[in-house]
C-alpha cells in the first residue's frame, strides 16, 4: 500500500480527534472513581454498579427500547409500501405531490414536527405516554426508511417480477415471494436507521412524552441539567458501545456476503 | 443431423390459408408509443393454434415489446389484441394462459435452480409430488441435472438460458413466447434444444411465438417467419415463401445472402426483360404482377451457376473474372466481378476435394441462371 502523505496524515488525525475525543473524553471519565467529572481519582467500575441499582434510568431505558422497536417496525412497513407506490407505481394523478410530501419530514425542523404532533394529540385527546412517542417516531422515521428501499427498488430488475406474475403470482404474492426476500437488506437497514434515529431522539420525543413516560435521551437531558455525574457517563459509554457493535457487526455481514458472492462466481466460472 | 432436414410440422399444417379458420391471436391495428417514439405501428397480425411463430428483425424493431403485449406487460396505445377472440387488454399478466422467456431472463436470484422451475407450478397449488416429477422432467429436458441445486449466479451463462426456459416450458401453458431463448448456447446445444422446442410442441399442441436473431433456426423450427422493422410487419409468411419470394428486397437482403441488381423492366414474350447496366445483357425473368419502370432484381447465390464454358441452355448468361472465393467447407462462394465492375456471389456445392477444384482466382467464369432463379421487386 502507498505511504500516505504527512497532509493526508494530519488531517486524518485532525478529523478522527475532532470526530472522537470528546466521546473517548465521556468513555475515560465513566471509569473515574471521584464523584468529581472533572478530576481523575483512579480506575472504578463502581458508576456502573450504581447506574443498575437506579430504577429511572433502567425504567427509561425500557421505554427507549420498546418505542424504538415498534416505532421502527411500523416505519419500516409503512416506508417500504411509500417507496413500492413511488418507484412502481408508474403515473399516477399526484405522484409528484406525494413524493414531495413523504420525503419533506427529512428537512422540517423537528422542533416543528414535534409541534404539530404535540397539538394532534391534545385535539384528538390522545393521553401521553409510549404510544404517542411510537406514533411520533415512527412519522419522522418512515420517511428515512423508504429513501433507503426506494434506492434499492431502483436498481431492482423489474423483470423478474414481470416473471413472477407471468408465472401466476398475484402483485400481492410477486411482492412477498420475490420483490421482499430481494430488497430484504435495504429493508433491515432501513429498520436499523428508524431504530438508531428513534433511540436518540430527545426533541420530537419531548413534545410526545408524558409524564409517566420518559425516553433515555429526555432522562439523561433533565439530569443533566441538575449536573453531571459520572453514572450519565456510563449510561453513554453503554450506548456508545451498544451502537459501535451494531455498526461494526452489519459492516462485517455486508463484507461477507459480498465476499461469498466473488466465490460463488469463481466457482461458476470454473464449472463453466 | 443438419438444422434443414426436419420440419416442426406436418406439410399441410396451414391454418393461415383456411379462411374458415379461427386465429388464436390477432392483433387489430396495434400501435405502441413509448412517450413520441412508436414502437409498434398499426400492426395486423394473425397467429393459429399449433403455430411455431418466429418473429426476425434488426435489434430495436420492437419484437420484445410485441411479446410483452401478448404477456400483458404493456399495453396497446390503440388497437386490440384479441386471444381465443377475447379482448386481452383488461386481463392481467397472471391472470394468462401464456408464459413466456425473458431476453434477460429473470431467473429469481434468492431461489435454486429448482425452485426457479418450481415457481410457477407452486402457484397452481399442483401435489408437491407432481411438481418434483415435473421440475425433475425439466431439468432432465435441459440437462442442468447436477445444478439443480445451484442459485442462478451459481452457474453460466448458458445455463442460466435453459433454467429460464426450463422455468417458461413447465406449466406447459397455451402460448408460450420465447424471447431469444437459445442465442447463449453453443451451436449443438441449439441445434438439440431446438428440435425439443419441436418436439414438446407436437406433443402438447402449445403455440409458441419465438423471437430470433438467428435465422437459421427461424427457418429451422417455424411454421411461418414474420420479418419486422421499425415497428411493422414487412412479411409474414412461411419459412420457404420468406427465402423464394420476399417482397422486398429488406426482405430479401435480411434472411440470407442476396444479389440485388436495379435496372428498368419491361415486359417482353416470355415474361419481362430487365436492362440494368450499359453493356450487360438484359435479365429475363418473369415478372409476377405487373411491374414496369424502377426494379431489383434479387437472386440468391445458390441460384447461379458459375462454368468455364459458356452454357447454351440458360436464358441468362453473365461474363466475368473470379474476384474472390470464400471456402466454406461444403459450399464455396464465388465472387464474380462483371466487365462494368459489378461483383455478383456465386454458389456451389463442394462435391470434390480442394486440390481439384474447378476454378481459381482471376479466372474467366460464366453466371447462368433460369428465368425462374431470381424475383423482380419494386422497392
Ligand atoms: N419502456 C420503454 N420506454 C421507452 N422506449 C422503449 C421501452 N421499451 C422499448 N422501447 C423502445 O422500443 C423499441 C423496440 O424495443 P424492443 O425491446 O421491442 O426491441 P427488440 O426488437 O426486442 O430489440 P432486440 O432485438 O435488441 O431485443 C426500441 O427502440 C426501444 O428503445
Ligand atoms: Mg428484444
Amino acid at each position: 500500500m502507498r505511504r500516505m502523505s504527512w497532509f493526508n496524515v494530519t488531517s486524518l488525525t485532525f478529523g478522527l480527534a475532532f470526530l472522537y475525543l470528546p466521546m473517548l473524553l465521556l468513555i475515560i471519565y465513566s471509569f473515574n472513581e471521584s464523584r468529581l467529572v472533572t478530576v481523575w481519582a483512579g480506575f472504578s467500575t463502581k458508576w456502573y454498579g450504581e447506574l443498575f441499582q437506579n430504577e429511572a434510568f433502567l425504567d427509561a431505558a425500557l421505554v427507549t427500547l420498546k418505542v424504538g422497536f415498534f416505532s421502527a417496525t411500523v416505519a419500516t412497513v409503512l416506508g417500504t409500501m411509500a417507496a413500492w407506490i413511488l418507484v412502481r407505481g408508474g403515473k399516477f394523478f399526484g405522484r409528484t405531490l406525494f413524493s414531495g410530501m413523504i420525503y419533506a419530514p427529512l428537512v422540517m425542523p423537528e422542533v416543528i414536527t414535534g409541534l404539530s404532533l404535540l397539538l394532534l394529540f391534545i385535539a384528538i385527546g390522545m393521553d401521553r405516554g409510549v404510544m404517542t412517542i411510537v406514533l411520533a417516531h415512527t412519522t419522522f422515521s418512515m420517511c428515512y426508511v423508504s429513501v433507503v428501499v426506494s434506492s434499492r427498488l431502483v436498481a431492482f430488475d423489474k423483470s423478474m417480477e414481470e416473471a413472477a406474475l407471468d408465472l401466476g403470482c398475484t402483485p400481492a404474492s410477486a411482492f412477498f415471494l420475490v420483490t421482499l426476500p430481494l430488497i430484504a437488506p435495504a429493508v433491515l437497514s432501513g429498520w436499523l436507521l428508524a431504530f438508531t434515529l428513534s433511540l436518540d431522539d430527545l426533541v420530537i420525543a419531548s413534545f410526545a412524552a408524558g409524564p409517566s413516560s420518559t425516553t433515555l435521551p429526555i432522562k439523561i437531558f433533565s439530569s443533566v441539567r441538575l449536573g453531571v455525574t459520572p453514572e450519565i457517563n456510563a449510561l453513554s459509554t453503554i450506548m456508545i458501545s451498544i451502537v459501535a457493535i451494531g455498526v461494526i457487526t452489519a459492516s462485517l455481514v455486508t463484507k461477507q456476503a459480498i465476499a461469498r458472492a466473488k466465490r460463488d462466481e469463481q466457482k461458476a466460472i470454473q464449472d463453466g | 443431423m443438419t438444422s434443414t432436414d426436419a420440419a416442426a410440422v406436418p406439410a399441410d399444417f396451414a391454418p393461415w390459408e383456411n379462411a374458415d379458420e379461427k386465429p388464436l391471436i390477432e392483433f387489430q391495428n396495434v400501435t405502441k408509443r413509448f412517450g413520441d417514439f412508436t414502437a409498434i405501428d398499426n400492426l395486423n397480425l394473425q397467429i393459429y393454434e399449433r403455430e411455431f411463430f418466429a418473429l426476425l428483425g434488426p435489434s430495436g424493431c420492437g419484437k420484445t415489446t410485441l411479446m410483452r403485449m401478448l404477456a400483458g406487460f404493456e399495453t396497446p396505445t390503440e388497437g386490440t389484441i384479441l386471444l381465443g377472440g377475447q379482448d386481452m387488454a383488461p386481463i392481467p399478466p397472471n391472470k394468462r394462459a401464456t408464459n413466456m422467456m425473458f431476453q434477460s431472463y429473470a431467473l429469481f436470484p434468492h431461489l435454486s435452480v429448482a425452485d426457479n422451475i418450481a415457481f410457477g407450478l407452486k402457484r397452481d397449488g399442483i401435489p408437491k409430488a407432481d411438481i418434483d416429477a415435473r421440475v425433475d422432467e425439466m431439468i432432465r429436458l435441459v440437462q442442468l441435472g447436477q445444478f439443480a441445486k445451484r442459485k442462478p449466479h451459481q452457474i453460466s451463462g448458458g445455463q442460466r438460458q435453459r433454467v429460464a426456459l426450463a422455468r417458461s416450458l413447465a406449466k406447459a401453458p397455451k402460448l408460450l413466447l420465447l424471447d431469444e431463448p437459445l442465442g447463449a448456447l453453443d451451436k449443438k446445444l441449439r441445434q438439440e434444444t431446438q428440435f425439443e422446442l419441436m418436439d414438446i410442441q407436437e406433443k402438447t399442441g402449445t403455440t409458441f411465438v419465438i423471437v430470433t436473431h438467428d435465422q437459421e433456426e427461424a427457418m429451422t423450427v417455424a411454421s411461418r417467419v414474420a420479418v419486422m422493422d421499425h415497428g411493422k410487419l414487412i412479411q409474414v409468411d412461411t419459412p420457404a415463401g420468406i427465402y423464394e419470394n420476399p417482397n422486398s428486397t429488406y426482405v430479401a437482403d435480411f434472411i440470407g445472402d442476396v444479389n440485388i441488381l436495379e435496372g428498368h423492366a419491361a415486359k417482353s414474350d416470355a415474361g419481362c426483360q430487365i436492362t440494368w447496366a450499359e453493356g450487360q445483357p438484359a435479365i429475363n425473368s418473369n415478372c409476377g404482377t405487373d411491374l414496369s419502370g424502377k426494379v431489383h432484381f434479387a437472386i440468391r447465390p445458390e441460384k447461379i451457376t458459375v462454368s468455364a464454358d459458356k452454357p447454351t441452355d440458360k436464358p441468362n448468361v453473365l461474363q466475368g473474372k473470379v474476384h474472390d472465393i470464400a471456402y466454406l467447407g461444403n459450399i464455396s462462394t464465388y465472387h464474380v466481378r462483371l466487365s462494368n465492375g459489378q461483383i455478383i456471389k456465386a454458389q456451389s456445392a463442394n462435391n470434390r476435394r480442394l486440390s481439384r477444384r474447378s476454378f481459381t482466382w482471376e479466372d474467366d467464369v460464366y453466371l447462368s441462371f433460369t428465368d425462374t432463379a431470381g424475383v423482380v421487386l419494386a422497392e
